[in-house]
């Protein structure tokens, strides 16, 4: 029995760690801010467009999106006309008011997977090459199966070399099955036939991997797009979920992605992966913001339990909090604390 | 506003100001402020963006920016002068060594492209009779080294895999030790996926390069980076002292301001750029080709060298002499658009043209292929007769081409129409066209599309464009 205590313990104390370095890694970026907003403001007595600029750049920085930080910068300046604000550190309410506003469009948005029981919940993968899906799909099939569900995985990538075997190895760790064919075959009869597989195992969860494709192919897009129509027409309102994977490191490109591949797989949810560097993924708020695709859950290294359910307002307040006007901070710093909290439970 | 070419928004800052009589320094600082937009909009480092905005502005007062008539093509001229002298000359050459075999070592982050692109870099290899072994030094991502092998076979190149127990240190030590032996000349050396702040893993690649010492040291790099691609580069050529880079999947629609990024930060030269799933997709780096893309200014050279690549000029010629004749017929038309067809995507093609981003509505236009597809089909459910003269179609004949081709009988009668019409500007055009020729053989002048008539897709939309481009043998128009 002191075995599995002893292993159990070293689990929980793992993903501790995980969730130490996400947490770690995103109050780098808030403490960055918080300095450099605060540095700007101190230097710049007046507010002049050089101020403007090297508040873009800041936020720039973190790939929130040329388009939202001009938005916010416009609005600023109009602002700063209107209240005839001269001085920088009377800018700095109006910026947290703005910044807030930026959080307020994510509250209602669900986070959550949409997995109902009694059901065979079907989750397709989407996104350009090397972005994670199928080291995501090795993630989350273990996620799905230490909650005790039963798991297929449909090994969709027929065009890399060895991204078969690379399922099928996912497959082996966590200890599910993998519908395969051989390399060069139909993605959509390979979903298919898993479809089938999953009916008659009473699955309740199949995860669909799909081959990487840029999405200006339109070709490939329309293979994608296949896959999609089998899933519909096989299965009654699925696929349950649609998840783009996306590279964190990744800039403007990413709300190209999002776009295209809304369009043809109608994407439901973002993983934004290789959260563990230093790039921050600042897009998905813009992508937020522009097509209301909300993160669901963030990869933070290789191994298998590197996946964690994302809070966004986590994520914009550790992004922005630094420039978010000491009082109303501090209104939320409970609140933020109690979720950290949550959090870190998970 | 996220494709809106940086020519055209220049263009529409100093028209606005052009009323003002008085051009001074704030009109430069707007000019600027556009600049810089286009390239932060386009993943270049804001940092870099803000260094290369210095010098273009400097340039540009000195330069008579403003006393030029044109001053924003002046300050485009400028801009992409820089650009492409920031990104380097030409430098597509790989290191040999005297002491073969020479040694390339693989390193980026995860989902690079590293495994694809050793593929494809022995491909290159194998092109100018060398003999690449492909090591696989990747023991982490599960099938890695599957990858390699399906490559190596798919190659035909000899892959060295010790399989995922031995460090990368060893492997790499016996690769190089079996190339010897075997007279291999080129040791590519596939390393795994890693973040530059991994402190293990990155040690272990400095061991690697210890015991390996490479020629080469190429970092991969995904074209799609953003901001972070300054910190990637950076740490990589801090801990490995690159020799190269490698930009990937400039197939797709990025503008890959991360070329710029990785050059200005790490000085070191960007020596090719992966353009498309297959392995024979490694191309040369062209700087200026990447600046022009980068500020959204479409590629008329890549075009143009596509064209020459795909089109059969023995055809094309004796259809520009056909067509001289006032001939056109619906096998010409079949010709010429199954010519343009491989060329590839027309979408690809469209986003090469100069100017096209900036058309109305152009961003969100999709080429239906389908289209194109159905007019095949009608062409070829006409008799060879009717082909060769079009003046035949009767309503009976009409009726038959649209039950042979699965179309209604109203598509046909509209594409008929549309080749008459085309047939008519034809005619006009070739007229002109001559006189064209005339005119710009005394001054000069350069047509890039003459000689090879059928690339100019756009004919059928007749216009400026259109007698710019000489030769008007494919008018076509798939926007109808």
């Amino acid at each position: 029995m002191s075995f599995f205590k002893k292993l159990r313990e070293t689990i929980v104390k793992k993903s501790e760690e995980v969730t130490q370095k996400f947490t770690d890694g995103l109050s780098k970026t808030r403490d960055l801010l918080v300095e450099k907003v605060d540095d700007l403001v101190r230097r710049y007595k007046k507010i002049d467009e050089d101020f403007f600029e090297e508040l873009e750049e800041i936020l720039i920085a973190a790939d929130v999106g040329v388009n939202t930080v001009m938005e916010l910068v416009d609005e600023l300046r109009s602002e700063v006309r209107k209240r005839k604000i001269e001085n920088a550190l009377d800018l700095q309410p109006v910026l947290s008011e703005k910044l807030v506003e930026l959080l307020k469009n994510n509250e209602d948005q669900n986070c959550k997977l949409n997995i109902e029981e009694g059901r065979l919940n079907i989750i397709l993968f989407v996104g350009v090459n090397g972005v994670g899906k199928t080291t995501t799909i090795g993630k989350m099939a273990h996620m799905f199966k230490q909650e005790g569900r039963k798991v297929l995985l449909a090994a969709g990538d027929t065009f890399r070399a060895a991204a078969i075997e690379q399922l099928e190895v996912w497959g082996d760790r966590v200890g599910v099955d993998v519908v395969k064919h051989q390399q060069g075959a139909d993605p959509a009869a390979v979903i298919f036939d898993a479809v089938q597989a999953a009916k008659s195992r009473k699955v309740d969860v199949l995860l669909c991997d799909t081959a990487g494709r840029l999405q200006n192919k339109v070709n490939l897009m329309e293979e994608l797009n296949k896959v999609f129509r089998v899933l519909q027409r096989e299965v009654p309102d699925a696929p349950h979920e649609v998840i783009l994977v996306l590279d964190a490191t990744t800039g403007q490109n990413a709300m190209a992605q999002a776009k295209a591949f809304g369009k043809s797989a109608g994407v439901t949810g973002i993983v934004l992966t290789k959260l563990d560097g230093t790039a921050k993924g600042g897009i998905v708020i813009a992508i937020r913001n522009e097509l209301d695709i909300p993160v669901k859950y963030v990869g933070l290294g290789e191994k298998m339990d590197d996946l964690q359910p994302f809070d966004p307002e986590q994520f914009v307040h550790a992004l922005f909090a630094g420039l978010i006007a000491k009082e109303s901070e501090e209104a939320e710093e409970d609140s933020e604390g109690t979720s950290q909290s949550d959090f870190e439970q998970k | 506003m996220a494709f809106e070419s940086l020519a055209s928004r220049l263009q529409s800052t100093f028209d606005k100001l052009r009323g003002r009589g008085k051009i001074d320094e704030a009109i430069v600082n707007e000019a600027m402020r556009e600049v810089r937009l286009a390239l932060l909009e386009a993943d270049v480092n804001f940092k870099v963006v803000k260094q290369f905005v210095a010098r273009v502005k400097e340039r540009a007062v000195g330069q008579d920016v403003l006393k030029s008539l044109t001053p924003g093509q002046m300050v485009i001229k400028v801009v992409n002068e820089e650009l492409t002298e920031l990104m380097g000359g030409n430098v597509s050459k790989l290191a040999v060594s005297n002491r073969p075999p020479t040694v390339i070592m693989m390193a980026g982050l995860q989902g690079a492209g590293k495994t694809t692109t050793t593929g494809k870099l022995a491909k290159l290899l194998q092109k100018q009779n060398r003999k690449p072994l492909l090591v696989a030094c990747d023991i982490y991502r599960p099938a890695a080294i599957k990858q390699l092998q399906v490559l190596g076979q798919q190659l035909n190149a000899p892959v060295f895999s010790l399989g995922d127990q031995v460090s990368p240190v060893e492997i790499a030590k016996q690769a190089i030790q079996h190339a010897k032996e075997e007279h291999l000349d080129y040791v590519i050396l596939d390393t795994a996926g890693r973040l530059h702040i991994d402190e293990a893993l990155m040690e272990e690649l400095q061991q690697v390069r210890e015991v390996a010492k490479p020629d080469e040291i190429l970092l991969v790099v995904d074209a799609m980076t953003g901001q972070d691609a300054v910190n990637v580069a950076e740490s990589f050529n801090e801990q490995l002292e690159l020799t190269g880079v490698i930009l990937t999947k400039l197939d797709g629609d990025t503008r890959g301001g991360a070329a710029l990024s990785v050059k200005a930060v790490t000085g070191k030269p960007i020596k090719f750029a992966a353009m498309g799933e297959k392995l024979d997709s490694l191309e040369p780096f062209h700087p200026d080709r990447m600046a022009s893309r980068i500020l959204g200014m479409g590629d008329v050279l890549s075009l143009i060298e596509k064209a020459q690549e795909n089109v059969d000029m023995d055809k094309a010629k004796e259809m520009e002499r056909q067509m001289r004749q006032g001939e056109f017929t619906f096998d010409m038309f079949l010709d010429s658009m199954q010519q343009m067809r491989q060329l590839g995507p027309l979408e690809d093609l469209l986003a090469m043209m100069p100017g096209m981003n900036k058309m109305k509505g152009m961003k969100d236009l999709k080429v239906d292929e389908k289209q194109l597809a159905r007019t095949e089909a009608i062409v070829k459910s006409m008799t060879a007769e009717e082909r060769a003269n079009p003046d035949l179609m009767s309503s009976s004949r009409r009726k038959r081409i649209a039950l042979g081709s699965g179309t209604t009988i109203q598509e046909v009668n509209r594409f008929i129409k549309q080749f008459d019409d085309m047939k008519k500007m034809m005619k006009q055009f070739t007229g002109m066209t001559d006189k064209m020729k005339k005119k710009s053989k005394k001054k000069g002048g350069f047509l890039p599309f003459k000689g090879k008539p059928p690339v100019d897709p756009f004919g059928g939309m007749g216009g400026a464009d259109g007698k710019k481009n000489g030769g008007m043998n494919f008018p076509f128009n798939p926007f109808k």
